[in-house]
């Protein structure tokens, strides 16, 4: 078996890298907050993005009790756009890759 | 106001409240607070030409120094400041303008003279986000954290606008209760 040549590998690396990036996912993060009531959150979160009340309940309580949660993950435009809404509910939250 | 309670079911469920004439004078000065430093935070950038011919608005890609304004329009990443910058510049306008709607939707609703409130479904999700507005700028003028004591002593300054803060809160609260009884 041939030793591979190290240029064509490099490039091969560099490829797959850059389509990992592209691909990977983004999160939106709700950070814990003392201003906001845990039951508005909870409501947030299922108006926002129609979790269901456990789901809702169980983010928020990470939030509060672990001091942020990812609560959507997705491509770039669509963490962005969750991000705009939450802003608008009055959540404190921001986008990160996961 | 001694809380919600919801009547109807579906289309027709409504959220309903009674306010007392002195809490519809407070509530509407709050709000009415929030809309200005809103408005002043627009008046910094406004439209140029480029955005007259585009019909896209930008906003600021930087900040409010005010530390109220600027926990009422957060930034969109803690580690990059280049990102943060251009979704600000890029969704600040939209932001500021859903506040302004939600802050509307409270005003047009609000008896003068105090009585009876009566929300759609509709009304009562503007309601929640003006509300939360208003707590965040009030509990971050105050430095509200986990620590706050429910009471300060009485010769504190902030002593007074702590109770409002307090009845923002049972009044968000409750209408988050009666809301959830309504399905989304």
């Amino acid at each position: 078996m041939p030793a591979p040549l190290p240029v064509p590998t490099r490039q091969v690396e560099e490829v797959t890298d850059e389509a990992a990036a592209a691909e990977t996912p983004w999160q939106a993060v709700v950070w814990n907050d003392p201003v906001n009531l845990m039951s508005y959150v909870t409501y947030v979160l299922q108006k926002l993005f129609g979790y269901p009340e456990p789901k809702a309940t169980a983010l928020m309580l990470d939030v509060h009790h672990k001091g942020k949660a990812a609560v959507s993950s997705g491509d770039k435009d669509k963490i962005e756009g969750d991000v705009a809404k939450l802003h608008a509910a009055g959540l404190w939250a921001t986008m990160q890759r996961a | 106001m001694n809380g919600w309670k919801r009547s109807g079911r579906g289309a027709k469920a409504r959220l309903v409240a009674t306010m007392e004439p002195q809490e519809v004078v407070v509530l509407r000065g709050l709000i009415g607070e929030v809309r200005d430093m809103l408005a002043a935070r627009t008046a910094e950038t406004p439209a140029d030409e480029l955005a007259e011919l585009t019909g896209i608005r930008t906003g600021s890609s930087v900040p409010p120094e005010d530390k109220v304004l600027a926990r009422l329009l957060p930034e969109f990443s803690r580690d990059d400041p280049a990102l943060a910058g251009a979704l600000r510049s890029l969704h600040e306008p939209a932001l500021i303008e859903a506040k302004e709607g939600a802050a509307v939707a409270v005003l047009d609703t609000l008896p003068d003279g105090g009585g009876r409130i009566e929300l759609t479904v509709e009304q009562a999700d503007a309601w929640l986000a003006a509300l939360n507005d208003v707590r965040l700028a009030l509990g971050t003028a105050l430095d509200i954290d986990d620590d706050m004591p429910d009471d300060l002593p009485e010769d504190d300054p902030r002593t007074a606008h702590l109770g409002v803060y307090h009845w923002l809160t049972f009044v968000q609260d409750a209408l988050v209760q009666s809301r959830l009884q309504v399905k989304f």
